[in-house]
């Protein structure tokens, strides 16, 4: 453990959410990016060598330490803590179209589900899943949803590229994201816009 | 919802079939499970078939969710008609009406497939705990509403106080200047003998020299000062000097 990795963890420890590495490299002057990466895998050594309970996670865009999956039964059995409630179903398959569709207007989202999704899109703005990213042009003007931050953050992605591409589903169907190769990409977006 | 967590149903439509529609989460999703309990494929839907299970399905129905599965019920019973539309065999153009409908079960069985991989994730996800640990807000819809009478006043009072205060027009009651209009007929009429009604009012008279005027006019008649004569309906009024005044 170098001063880095240890002003790291204690940064780690003090803060409520993920940390990016831009943020992380704030904590000294003169401190490169490069620099907290290196910091970052030899304090995943430490916490992972030395048999700690707890472990540094990349997730979200960032870094965090948290308790190993395998002391959570006995954590919760002793109400240290209390694990986050399940999603419904209805709210797991809107977050779903939501985060394949981004962003993505009410219109379709019910379109898809065949229920109407108000109460749905409230709750989940209001737990900080999803949130407003644009208005559509189509009459009315209709608010346009995306997933936030925190999206990523319960689900443990890095990010939103991390989600099952199209391609590995079961069932294909038109994909709404680029394709990593880039020469699907127009004909992809040509797709969502029609 | 996973084939073990779905209702188990007894279909058929016989009497004592089931389904709980809580535990679906719209109509596609009831019709994907009609269709999977039946091992059906989604390319070739009996349509009347499941039309009526359908319907047997929603019949019991709570108000909130019915539009939703109506929708879908009334979608299910035009297709059915179509399908019993008699067809040319010979028809290349014909177009199966099941296939929007088909359309729409793969979207959504691919959106119920990414729901449940998200739903392992979280699941992972929620065996780690960080630090600064938060619970995570109660879960919503806000509750049934419950009031007594004293709160149910309170919010009206609130409800009341919210509302803008409306203009008022202040009304005046503007004094009309009889004892004045009195004195300028008495002043004419020492100098003239008769005087028009328009006359008596003077130049550039205001509402309220009109009424004062004529109130005036009126009153000096009955006191018999003067006599007010019309010649004609409509006619200009003619305010004749009746007795001598005290001047004359």
């Amino acid at each position: 453990m170098t001063p880095l990795s240890q002003l790291i963890e204690a940064a780690l420890y003090s803060a409520a959410r993920p940390l990016t590495i831009e943020e992380l490299a704030t904590l000294e002057p003169e401190v490169t990016l490069a620099d907290v990466r290196t910091a970052l895998e030899q304090l995943k050594e430490a916490l992972d060598f030395g048999q700690h309970g707890v472990e540094l996670v990349e997730l979200a865009g960032g870094w965090q330490i948290l308790t190993r999956p395998a002391l959570a039964a006995a954590i919760e059995r002793a109400q240290f803590a209390v694990r986050t409630p399940r999603l419904t179903p209805a709210a797991l398959e809107t977050l779903a179209i939501i985060a394949y569709r981004q962003p993505v207007g009410r219109a379709e989202i019910e379109e898809i589900r065949g229920v109407s999704a108000g109460g749905v899109l409230r709750a989940l703005q209001e737990r900080g899943l999803i949130e407003v990213v644009g208005r559509s042009e189509a009459l009315g003007r209709p608010l346009l949803y995306g997933t936030a931050p925190m999206f990523l953050e319960l689900l443990g992605l890095k990010d939103v590229a991390d989600l099952p591409r199209a391609d590995e589903l079961t069932i294909a169907l038109h994909p709404h994201r680029p394709e990593p190769e880039g020469k699907d990409d127009a004909a992809a977006y040509v797709e969502a816009e029609s | 919802m996973t084939a073990a967590e779905a209702p188990t149903t007894a279909l058929g439509g016989e009497p004592g079939f089931v389904v709980q529609l809580d535990q679906f989460s719209g109509p596609l999703d009831l019709l994907l499970h009609l269709l999977r309990e039946q091992q059906i494929e989604i390319a070739d839907i009996p349509i009347a078939k499941i039309a009526d299970q359908f319907l047997s399905a929603i019949h019991e129905l709570g108000l909130n969710q019915a539009a939703d599965y109506l929708d879908m019920a009334s979608r299910l019973v035009r297709l059915k008609a179509q399908m019993l539309l008699p067809r040319r065999t010979d028809d290349d153009g014909w177009e199966d009406p099941r296939a929007e409908l088909v359309r729409r079960l793969l979207e959504y069985q691919q959106i119920k497939e990414v729901a449940l991989w998200l739903q392992r994730q979280a699941d992972r996800r929620a065996l780690q705990y960080a630090r600064g640990y938060l619970p995570p807000p109660p879960e919503l819809p806000p509750p049934p509403l419950e009031l007594d009478i004293a709160e149910l006043l309170a919010a009206v009072e609130r409800v009341i106080l919210a509302i803008p205060t409306p203009v008022l027009h202040r009304v005046v009651a503007r004094p009309l200047d009889v004892e004045g209009a009195t004195r300028r007929i008495e002043a004419m009429l020492t100098d003239m003998h008769e005087l028009t009604f328009r006359d008596a009012l003077g130049p550039r008279p205001t509402i309220v020299d009109v009424l004062s005027t004529l109130l005036a006019l009126l009153e000096l008649a009955k006191r018999g000062m003067l006599r007010i004569v019309q010649d004609a309906p409509f006619s200009g009024l003619v305010i004749r000097r009746d007795s001598p005044l005290a001047t004359d």
